[in-house]
């Protein structure tokens, strides 16, 4: 009974990491694939470290599994803000079908301040429509 | 079917597929942004392979390894981002 429980929570775990992976290539834009990373992959990885925890059952492990989880929850965030705020300023260019870029205009590319409002000196701006080679 | 032969022939399939299909957005990758995500993404399907192996061997001080490589990871990426910010541009 116990073997059918683990069963289902790695089953999980792997699927979603899996759908993280299918993503990861198939998103069309670096953004997109910051987005697949952070939500999809750190479910699987903490539903099949659950499964572990489940098999082991005992405090060792599960306090074990359950640092490495409350850090995989704390830590997914913070670097995917960080790597889409430096994609950002480096010019990564958006996907072709982007509706609308919120950001247009209000980082600033030399002294990396965000303003709130739409600033007005375009050589100041980020400019996202060509992509260098980077 | 054990929950072992379970482990062994369907979960870690699927994550080392997982794990290839990783890698190849890892080579192909347009910008260095998608680079570090997707070496991010590797060493955290790592995580998940290490955990599997600490079922089938039932060796439970394989899970160290997992907490030390989810360390690794976060701060490989926090330390690349900031110098793929910090670093002069043409």
């Amino acid at each position: 009974m116990i073997d059918i429980v683990i069963g289902v929570i790695a089953t999980f775990g792997a699927l979603f990491v899996l759908f993280a992976a299918i993503g990861l290539v198939r998103m069309p834009d670096t953004y997109l694939r910051i987005s697949v990373t952070t939500k999809a992959a750190t479910l699987g990885v903490g539903l099949v470290l659950m499964a572990s925890t489940v098999y082991f059952s005992n405090a060792d492990v599960t306090s074990q599994a359950f640092v490495i989880i409350l850090f995989l929850f704390l830590t997914a965030p913070v670097s995917a803000h960080l790597i889409g705020r430096a994609s950002y300023f480096i010019g990564v260019k958006l996907w072709d079908k982007s509706v609308m870029d919120d950001l247009r205009g209000k980082y600033q590319k030399n002294t990396h301040v965000l303003k709130s409002v739409v600033d007005d000196t375009p050589e100041d701006n980020v400019d996202h429509t060509k992509m260098e080679d980077k | 079917m054990t929950l072992f032969e379970y482990l062994h022939y369907i979960i870690l399939p699927v994550l080392v597929i997982s794990a290839v299909l990783i890698l190849w957005r890892f080579i192909k990758g347009p910008s260095i942004a998608d680079k570090i995500v997707s070496l991010d993404l590797l060493i955290t399907t790592g995580i998940g392979v290490i955990a599997v192996y600490s079922i089938i061997y039932n060796q439970s001080t394989l899970m160290d390894t997992a907490l030390i490589l989810a360390l690794i990871a976060f701060l490989s990426t926090v330390a690349l981002s900031y110098y793929l910010e910090k670093r002069k541009r043409k």
